[in-house]
């Protein structure tokens, strides 16, 4: 297997839905999230950014339409304004990511642009203490380790060097399990999945060679027997599925002269579609059958 | 969007029926007579994603579950008969979609709000009252140590009091000096401020002290004990001039509510700590999830708690000028506290957490 195959791997998970159906999701990547949070923070530092400065004007305005010129700090609206500046701060900084994923659309704005969303690791729903647990350690994993790095690099000393790596474990901690957990994550029994997205393909099923076995172009019928179509498996007949959706016709003609060989027929050219959509749906019907009666075969090696 | 293929049509209409008739395959004629019910959800996903839920009428929201259910059918029925990678990946991801919006946090601000109140927060606190035992005592064990190292030795104090905070009250500063400082600040401006400033202080040392239980619950403890020295050697130093009462009132107009936050929320840090170290019969992780979505609950009440106790330390403790009503205040807070935590054992309809 390819690293990138291997990587692939590594991030698929199957969930079981209340209903008791098995759901394979996907975990986000690392780099996603930390772009996700990296958007979100920009977003929460441009929003107390534009909250001071509006503060300012306001608070000048007032100043001088109350005629206070002596002693601004404390002037009342100064004072006012200093009590929305501090709440308005413990908000944004507790609440932001609070307000999003508890909202309808379940994810913050930097997380809805990377394709993630959060959802309960035992595929049941997702509370509001879930969220609520998930986004209370957000304080030692990024803004303390943030802090204490920062301290540190300009204090110097053994002690705070020793607390800034101790925080700095909990920063990297989706870096050292397997399901990319952060701390808040493990304490709230949620996990951050790629959100899907996929549209319905064409049925194959549904074309004239398909049903009749009957090429538009020759008017030729390919009609398949029991033992040509016992030699293939559910894996190569999804190959040929996506050969046919991609329908390239280099592709079309290899696939036909690979069935051809295999079943001892004498490949034609210029029909490699109606011959292989007809192959395809025997084949698929031959299999679903056998699926039906409970009879499986994987592939070609299986019997 | 929802992408039907020209060959997707509503079950029922004339050219839907006569395509499904020219499906050759049993599994292909079963997805062309749901295909309709797919993009259906498809189409109220799509829309409850981009946040459009105002386009959405009513009826849309209702059949959101049922379609779900509908569709997560198909996706079983269709894992049993069907060998079509493309409808059954589809299907998966649909599912998926819809299964975030069906089991996604769906309850209001309101709504979560009347069931926190009327029980699921008194609930959370008598769960972990082991801890909140176990943090009472190192509270208390902290102020006693506090109080007896100050009498062995007054260079204590500056260890347990930071200079910033200490100003005039240092160790040998007369009872007039220290008086001054408990009584007749009435007229002071800036209440508001200070009351706002010790909220958001506080309640980030009070997230602090959660998160921290994390760590299997040790720096929690040493938080509880750092921050319960202190208060010990400021009883300490009162009691020296003869103003045990007045400093215990001035203390405890706010601080039964403030310590009974703190105290909650190095609880709540343990109770996460000791369920990852003792997990019992259920995993680690599952443990630690229980635990935490407990603990998340405690917390949501210590903020709001906090809260009070900055409103109570910034405006109630300057505006009320005796230690008698200061007392009658912190005590009365305290009871309120006790009696909704621990006599009131409502538990409210529709609660989501075990």
């Amino acid at each position: 297997m390819s690293r990138l195959a291997r990587a692939a791997n590594s991030s698929r998970r199957v969930l079981v839905t209340p209903e008791g159906i098995a759901m394979p999701v996907t975990l986000a990547s690392r780099g996603s999230r930390l772009g996700a949070l990296m958007i979100d923070l920009m977003i929460i530092t441009a929003a107390i950014i534009v909250l001071f400065v509006v503060l300012a004007f306001a608070k000048q305005g007032a100043d001088a339409a109350m005629g206070v010129t002596d002693e601004p700090a404390s002037s009342p609206a100064g004072q006012f304004l200093e009590i929305v500046a501090i709440l308005a701060i413990f908000a944004l900084r507790h609440g932001y990511f609070l307000m999003f994923e508890l909202g309808p659309r379940g994810a913050t704005p930097g997380k809805r642009m990377t394709g993630l969303r959060i959802a309960a690791r035992d595929g049941k729903r997702l509370t509001t203490e879930m969220v609520l647990a998930r986004n209370l350690l957000r304080d030692i994993e990024l803004f303390l380790p943030i802090a204490a790095m920062t301290a540190a690099s300009f204090a110097g000393g053994v002690a705070s060097w020793t607390m800034a790596l101790w925080l700095l474990v909990f920063a990297l901690f989706p870096l050292f399990n397997k399901d990319r957990l952060r701390a808040g994550d493990l304490i709230a029994g949620t996990w951050v999945l790629e959100a899907p997205k996929t549209s319905l393909a064409a049925v194959l099923s549904t074309g004239q060679a398909a049903t009749t076995g009957t090429s538009r172009t020759t008017g030729v019928a390919y009609r398949f027997g029991e033992e040509e179509l016992a030699v293939y498996g559910e894996y190569e007949l999804q190959t040929l599925e996506r050969v046919l959706r991609e329908d390239r016709p280099e592709a079309l003609a290899a696939v036909q002269e690979a069935i051809c060989r295999k079943i001892g027929w004498n490949p034609g050219a210029g029909d490699e579609r109606a011959f292989l959509e007809a192959y395809y749906t025997q084949l698929r019907a031959r299999l679903e059958s056998g699926m039906r009666l409970g009879k499986r075969k994987a592939d070609k090696f299986s019997a | 969007m929802a992408s039907v293929p020209a060959s997707g049509h509503a079950p029922g209409s004339g050219a839907g029926q006569a395509a499904i008739e020219a499906a050759a395959l049993r599994s292909d004629r079963f997805r062309l007579e749901r295909e309709g019910d797919w993009a259906r959800l498809e189409e109220i996903v799509s829309r409850m994603e981009k946040g459009r839920l105002s386009r959405l009428s009513d009826a849309d929201l209702l059949e959101l579950p049922v379609l779900y259910r509908t569709v997560a059918s198909s996706l079983s029925v269709a894992r049993e008969t069907s060998l079509d990678a493309a409808t059954l990946a589809y299907l998966e991801a649909l599912v998926q979609r819809a299964w975030f919006l069906v089991y996604g946090p769906r309850t209001t601000l309101w709504s979560w709000a009347a069931r926190f109140f009327g029980g699921e927060w008194s609930r959370a606190v008598r769960a972990i009252a082991p801890e909140m035992l176990v943090a009472l005592l190192l509270m208390v064990a902290g102020t006693v140590v506090g109080w007896l190292l100050c009498v062995q030795d007054p260079d204590w104090y500056y260890s347990f009091v930071p200079g910033e905070l200490a100003g005039e009250r240092v160790p040998g500063a007369t009872r007039e000096v220290l008086l001054k400082g408990l009584f007749g600040n009435t007229g002071d401006s800036g209440l508001s401020v200070f009351a706002a400033f010790l909220f958001s202080h506080n309640s980030g040392v009070a997230i602090l002290c959660f998160a921290l239980g994390f760590a299997y619950g040790v720096p929690p403890l040493m938080l509880l004990v750092q921050n319960t020295t202190m208060l010990g050697a400021i009883l300490w130093l009162y009691s020296g001039v003869d103003l045990t009462w007045e400093i215990a009132g001035w203390l405890a107009i706010h601080g039964t509510t403030e310590l009974f936050a703190i105290l909650l929320s190095g609880a709540a840090g343990l109770h996460i700590g000791r369920s990852m170290a003792f997990p019992g019969d259920r995993s680690i992780l599952d443990a630690a999830a229980a635990a935490g979505q407990r603990a998340a609950v405690v917390m949501a009440g210590v903020i709001l708690m906090l809260l009070i106790a900055g409103l109570l330390e910034g405006f109630g403790r300057q505006l009320i000028d005796t230690t008698g009503t200061r007392m009658a205040v912190g005590g009365g807070m305290l009871l309120f506290w006790l009696v909704y935590f621990f006599l009131f054992r409502r538990v409210p309809a529709g609660s989501e957490a075990e």
